[in-house]
């Protein structure tokens, strides 16, 4: 039986290897870093940055306007004090965790396989958190004062509440953003010195070579890099499990109807890991191709992430099935006019747009032959990121517009201005991929070496 | 004997094609009674630290003690400042609400182990350190490609320059060269 079992992997390797055979050391490393340092740059990535910079102006322009008129610019009005500043920040925070969630936890389970993603999904791990850090601290209406959020010394001889979820979040975010960018750099370090060394001109070898401080691959140098790159895997993992966890503690600790649910921390999680997956898809299927590392990320790599994001939609499917029985069975007439009116209600067509992004769409993956078609794989990659913006804008917009009180109910429309932002966010999320994707190696060179069959040791 | 030694060597270093060769000849160094020595390869061999008598680092003591000092200033922070400093009734909360206090212990706790991981580690290997001497050796930039390196240094007390070149002859490397200082 087990040989049997033993038969079937291999034979599974054998079909979808984690990294091309053809491939050395050398190749490996001269492939990679000459997308950096002397391929030529495609036409298209001009095309694409220049896109993405444009439209990062538009976020600026949003920026400036709201600097001037204040928040009234947006559609936020009571009953509806949270809109598209809260969902578009835990649509960006929820597509940051898949790169954690691929970098730290898969190095724990050693899936050998996230080696060849995990660099880049990191780097969109960091972008995704500087367009999430930016809705809240804009939202406040006076950005300036951002820094008032942290407990520092001041005239007023005041505290932060630190009761509060709100003040929680300051501090899982910034501390998320600070770890994944100091975890990013750190697996940067080797493959800075292989850059250095390869690199033709002067000033890229000494920008190169600062940054890679002088790594020159000691064994002792080695050694505590291992173990300093396993702390902090095993550090990031409860750190993102916490940040999500916390996001969902913003509603969750509220009274509202539609929000105050058990539920929320781990169906935030999975939400988060699947609309990442989501995202990282979107992203690696056309750079593989346009960059020729098919090799490199395998169609393993697709099925992999592809069975995960199906296994996470399952659950973030359940959790709207829980939510609704929840609703139900409390017995408590808000709760159920909550869940009736979300189903039925004005924004009722989101609520079943949602549950075909979200609960219908990732069924399909079920299916072998689509999870390895890539054209099929991207478009439900894009359902699936339209699904998790839905569910955001569900649980956020239908919790609050009709509240205990129907004096009080009323409408939420995002104006042009909250669209602006947050097609100007799209825009400086991919502007800062494409500046990433031509000037550091997008996938970690050091580690593909260690995954070669060459880099096994015989005795 | 004295003589012999080269007050402007940092040591003799060995070339060779694969990890294996590698770890086999720093072991045979180590086993022939050299002490200071090193090997430079392009990615992490965990059979390389061993080989050369490198076992143990401090780095998860580091950490601990990092997430210890993040963890208790993270809630004593809180507790100073809502319970000594500036205490507020929030809802008729007790001013030391030690359960809303533990998500900051928890995100500083981390952020400071963190922090120790990686300004430990860069510490610990002596880094930033722009100019070292291995970098004067043929062929070392290929250390970050697919070279893999040996060296015995000079101040290992058994360091003879040309017995050190002659035994490294012995382990069959691609070539032997002499690392100036």
């Amino acid at each position: 039986m087990d040989e049997k079992r033993d038969d079937l992997h291999s034979s599974i390797h054998a079909t979808h290897p984690v990294v091309g055979t053809e491939l050395t050391f050398g190749s490996v490393t001269d492939k990679i870093s000459a997308i950096v340092l002397k391929r030529k740059t495609p036409i298209g990535w001009f095309i694409g940055f220049a896109v993405s910079f444009a439209l990062f102006q538009l976020m600026m322009l949003a920026i400036v306007k709201l600097v001037f008129v204040g928040i009234g610019e947006w559609g936020v009005n009571i009953p509806v004090g949270w809109g598209m500043d809260i969902l578009n920040f835990v649509w960006w925070i929820g597509i940051g965790h898949a790169g954690t969630l691929i970098s730290a936890i898969l190095l724990l389970l050693r899936q050998k396989w996230r080696t060849s993603i995990n660099r880049f999904a990191e780097a969109m791990t960091l972008f995704a958190v500087a367009q999430a850090g930016m809705y809240p601290i804009m939202h406040l209406g006076r950005p300036w004062l951002a820094y008032w959020l942290f407990p520092y010394p001041n005239t007023m001889g005041i505290w932060p509440q630190f009761r509060s979820p709100l003040m929680w979040d300051v501090f899982a975010v910034s501390t998320y953003a600070t770890v994944s960018a100091l975890f990013w750099f750190v697996g940067l370090i080797p493959d800075f010195a292989t850059l250095r060394d390869r690199a033709n001109s002067k000033p890229f070898r000494m920008i190169y070579g600062m940054l890679a401080m002088g790594w020159r691959g000691s064994a002792r140098h080695w050694h505590r890099y291992e173990m300093a790159y396993l702390l902090l895997a095993g550090l990031a993992t409860p750190l993102v499990l916490s940040v999500h966890t916390i996001v969902s503690f913003d509603f969750a600790v509220g009274i509202i109807p539609g929000w105050h649910a058990t539920i929320f921390p781990p169906y935030f999680v999975a939400g988060a890991i699947y609309a990442g997956f989501a995202m990282v898809l979107l992203l690696t299927i056309p750079l593989r191709k346009i960059y020729g590392l098919e090799s490199f990320i395998t169609m393993r790599h697709m099925n992999n992430m592809a069975k995960v994001m199906l296994a996470t939609g399952l659950i973030v499917f359940y959790g709207y099935m829980i939510e609704a029985f929840f609703g139900w069975y409390s017995g408590n007439q808000y709760e159920r006019f909550m869940i009736w009116n979300r189903m039925h209600g004005p924004y009722g067509h989101y609520y079943w747009a949602l549950i075909f992004c979200n609960g219908f769409t990732p069924q399909l993956l079920w299916f072998k032959k689509i999870r390895a078609n890539l054209l099929w794989l991207w478009l439900i990659s894009v359902v699936v990121s339209i699904g998790m913006w839905l569910e955001r804008f569900v649980i956020v917009v239908t919790s609050l517009h009709r509240d205990f009180l129907p004096s009080s109910w009323g409408m939420y429309k995002p104006s042009q201005w909250d669209w602006a932002m947050y097609i100007g966010t799209i825009g400086f999320f991919f502007a800062l991929l494409f500046l990433f994707i031509r000037f550091l190696p997008m996938i970690s060179i050091f580690e593909m070496r260690t995954i070669l069959p060459e880099a096994e040791v015989e005795e | 004997m004295k003589g012999k030694r080269h007050p402007k060597l940092y040591g003799v270093m060995a070339q060779f094609d694969n990890p294996s060769a590698l770890v086999a000849a720093a072991r045979q160094t180590y086993e022939a009674g050299y002490r200071q020595i090193n090997g430079y390869s392009p990615f992490p061999i965990e059979e390389l630290s061993e080989a050369i008598g490198f076992r143990r680092t401090a780095l998860p003591l580091i950490v601990l003690i990092g997430g210890i000092i993040g963890g208790l200033g993270g809630f004593f922070m809180q507790y100073w400042m809502e319970v000594i400093d500036y205490p507020i009734n929030v809802g008729g909360k007790p001013f030391n609400s030690w359960p809303a206090f533990i998500p900051i212990t928890f995100e500083c706790t981390v952020l400071v182990a963190a922090f120790s991981a990686v300004l430990g580690m860069l510490a610990l290997n002596k880094l930033p350190q722009p100019y070292h001497p291995v970098f004067n050796a043929p062929n070392f930039a290929l250390a970050t490609r697919d070279s893999f390196f040996l060296v015995i240094e000079s101040k290992d007390p058994k360091f003879d320059h040309d017995e050190a070149v002659r035994f490294l002859r012995t382990l069959e490397p691609r070539e032997v060269n002499d690392v100036e200082l």
